[in-house]
């Protein structure tokens, strides 16, 4: 399997999710949809939908924090904006931007 | 009352479970493990390699109040335990009782920032199907209070089946709770099952969600943002200001390790010196003192002189990577080190080898990823380090005549080793291509970093970890440099002549010079630097001190008098070439040591002594040759 997505059967999940709550909250009108994360300015949240990558990368991603409907807030970076650090799930992860990209916006 | 406070030194290996109880501390990296494990064993430790592997684990003895001892593993940082990297597979290994020459543990400590617990708790969930007595421990309590997070303990503990303890490793806060446990532990207390049931292990998404379950039953809130580390954020990464700062702690560090290092060196030395004498006079004067003053203790001698700069750069480095500055310096590097292959946690270790490869090779350990931290160590020993210099100076006072180019602080002879300094980075660079794009072409791996917030490092922590790296160093001093001191003093004093040690032309190291002046004669160079040559093999100045001894000429590179036996001795083609030699081969045996150390086998390094061998012999011929043409 070349891409994880693993969105489908967590919407149907268990309790009220504290996540879901925070989907419908913060939701972006549309205007990011399919974008990766680089998309995103400085200080503008989004919501990861799935990362375009192989399993272990997109695992490691994943346990770092990056999980699909978690929001996604880049802040500063290294000179020349790259690679960039982003604030997700309490934590703040730096990443290049050929990494990045390959994280989709809901 | 966490320190025990008697004064064995020595840790006993751990035996069976049935006498004393070993305890594995887990947790994610940034979690503060390492801190409570200090709290918990002090001096009571040390580092040890598992076979056959890379990963490095510190060991700890730890008495309790009931008389009894108990073993602490400190393990490698993981977010997960499905065994894929090599630290991850380490800890899988060892919790499951499948590490050889290791039993299972009795019980797990698992260590997990409770500013971050939605995260770090997922990592509960693999530990506790485990099925072994587990305590959890929730660290950064002052943290978690002052930026007004909170979590119901009592209820962690009632969801969890498990005992939890919130405490502040670096202030020693709430460790009673965890040294009752331990107690309690060696007892046998089985845990319960979880109220809410485990999910399925292999997945991030499911368990995440079980930890955030977990998180709202146990009322956690998060704390807010880090304030502190938002506002030295906008100064260390500021797109100005970041690379000014991280340009003025590379100058520090350098400098620091270059130039302030110098005075605690020349200390080292002279105290070698002054009580090499002193035991030359004690001893009487046969070939036994020649063994002892002039092998050994000089010998050693050579190597112990860089202590004092090894032992300052680990503590730049252990304040960087305590700080949380390391991350930074590495993000900021990163951009600059992908260029040549590399990545930014690349930097500091480079930068490190200016003084010494040999600390710089254990400063590695920073690199998760395998491939770049091989790489890594494997251009490390083609920066300048300190041990050239006296090698550089003397050919370069000898050959080269001094003139000012751009005022009166750079001349030639400056413009020559600076011109050395460039061509060491350059066949690092070169072969970091060379690599990367070869053997250990990554599949690239992300580069994922995490910035931890910035946090005060404890005296405690640097002063260990210093210890642990100076016993390090000693221990080789000791052991491999000792054999080398010995095999060469040998080599140069027998066979015997008349009962006296012979003429350094006739002895077997003046043997072996003569049959390798073939081979290095196309590079200029006669059997007396082939005697150097092979002397340097256990450290790059020794040369110096040997062309001294073969010339009869006292051994220094400021010595007026080997200089011009040196230019009676080799044309400026060939003493070019013997710098280009200097500059790429790998002459010393703590580099080549170390890296079996730290690669786990003698393949990375024999391979490194190669390539460098014949990188260096084929330059030092071309280098000759092209200066024949003109001279």
């Amino acid at each position: 399997m070349q891409t994880v997505c693993l969105i489908p059967d967590r919407a149907v999940d268990d309790t009220s999710s504290q996540m879901q709550v925070r989907v419908n909250k913060d939701k972006p009108q549309g205007s990011h949809t399919g974008n990766p994360i680089t998309s995103l300015r400085r200080g503008e949240s989004g919501i990861l939908d799935r990362i375009d990558l192989p399993e272990p990368d997109a695992r490691r991603l994943m346990e770092m924090g990056f999980l699909p409907g978690h929001t996604v807030v880049p802040a500063r970076s290294a000179p020349g904006g790259d690679p960039r650090v982003y604030q997700v799930d309490g934590s703040e992860i730096a990443l290049r931007r050929e990494t990045a990209r390959h994280l989709i916006l809901r | 009352m966490a320190e025990c406070h008697d004064t064995t030194a020595t840790l006993p290996p751990p035996t069976s479970g049935r006498t004393r109880h070993v305890v594995a501390m887990v947790g994610p990296p940034n979690s503060g493990k390492s801190t409570l494990f200090n709290r918990l064993t002090g001096l009571h430790q040390k580092v040890a390699n598992f076979p056959g592997v890379t990963v490095e684990h510190r060991m700890g003895r730890m008495r309790l109040d009931i008389g009894r001892d108990v073993f602490l593993i400190d393990l490698p940082g993981v977010y997960s335990l499905e065994p894929r990297t090599e630290d991850e597979r380490v800890t899988h290994d060892v919790l499951k009782g499948q590490m050889k020459d290791l039993p299972r543990p009795d019980a797990v400590l698992l260590i997990l920032d409770s500013t971050n617990l939605g995260r770090h708790l997922a990592l509960a969930a693999p530990i506790l199907s485990l099925g072994l007595p587990t305590m959890i421990v929730l660290n950064m309590a002052d943290d978690l209070d002052r930026r007004g997070g909170k979590v119901d303990v009592v209820e962690l503990a009632n969801q969890l089946g498990t005992p939890v303890a919130l405490i502040s490793a670096s202030h020693g806060t709430g460790l009673n709770k965890v040294i009752e446990f331990l107690s309690g532990a060696t007892l046998g207390i089985k845990p319960k099952p979880p109220l809410l049931q485990l999910p399925v292990i292999q997945d991030v998404p499911k368990t995440r969600d079980w930890a955030s379950n977990i998180g709202r039953r146990t009322q956690y809130r998060a704390p807010a943002p880090p304030i502190w580390t938002r506002r030295l954020d906008a100064i260390f990464l500021h797109p100005v200001m970041g690379p000014l700062v991280f340009l003025l702690v590379v100058i520090g560090v350098f400098q620091t390790i270059f130039t302030g290092a110098r005075p605690l060196m020349d200390a080292v030395q002279d105290i070698i010196q002054t009580s090499g004498k002193w035991m030359g006079a004690a001893l009487p004067d046969n070939a036994l003192r020649s063994l002892v003053v002039d092998g050994i203790w000089s010998g050693v001698g050579s190597v112990v002189v860089f202590l004092p700069q090894i032992l300052l750069l680990f503590l730049f480095i252990g304040i960087l990577e305590d700080s949380g500055y390391l991350a930074r310096a590495a993000l900021i590097a990163d951009r600059t080190m992908y260029r040549i292959g590399l990545q930014g946690k690349s930097f500091i270790p480079l930068l490190s080898a200016y003084a010494c490869a040999v600390p710089a090779i254990m400063a590695t350990r920073t690199i998760e990823n395998k491939r770049d931290r091989i790489a890594t160590i494997l251009i490390a020993p083609f920066m300048t380090c300190s041990a050239r210099l006296p090698v550089y100076t003397l050919v370069i006072a000898a050959f080269i005549p001094e003139k000012a180019l751009l005022g009166p602080f750079f001349g030639t002879r400056a413009a020559a080793l600076l011109g050395l300094y460039v061509l060491g980075f350059l066949a690092a660079v070169v072969t970091a291509r060379l690599l990367k794009s070869t053997v250990l072409k990554s599949a690239r791996a992300p580069f994922v970093l995490e910035m931890p917030p910035y946090r005060w490092p404890t005296l405690q922590s640097i002063g260990l970890r210093l210890l642990d790296r100076a016993r390090v160093f000693l221990r080789r001093a000791g052991t491999v440099i000792l054999g080398v001191a010995v095999v060469l003093w040998i080599l140069s004093n027998l066979p015997l002549h008349d009962g006296k040690a012979p003429e350094i032309g006739h002895s077997i190291a003046g043997m072996i010079g003569h049959a390798v002046e073939p081979v290095i004669r196309p590079l200029g160079f006669n059997w007396k630097i082939g005697i150097g040559l092979i002397t340097s093999l256990a450290a790059r100045e020794v040369i110096v001190g040997t062309l001294g001894t073969i010339y009869g000429i006292e051994g220094t590179s400021q010595s007026v008098g080997l200089q011009a036996a040196l230019r009676h001795d080799l044309t400026p083609g060939g003493a070019a070439a013997l710098l280009v030699f200097f500059a790429f081969a790998m002459q010393c045996m703590s580099t080549i040591a170390v890296v079996r150390r730290e690669t786990g086998g003698w393949r990375w390094p024999a391979i490194q002594f190669a390539y460098m061998t014949v990188f260096a012999y084929v330059f030092a011929f071309l280098t000759n040759q092209l200066i024949s043409l003109f001279f």
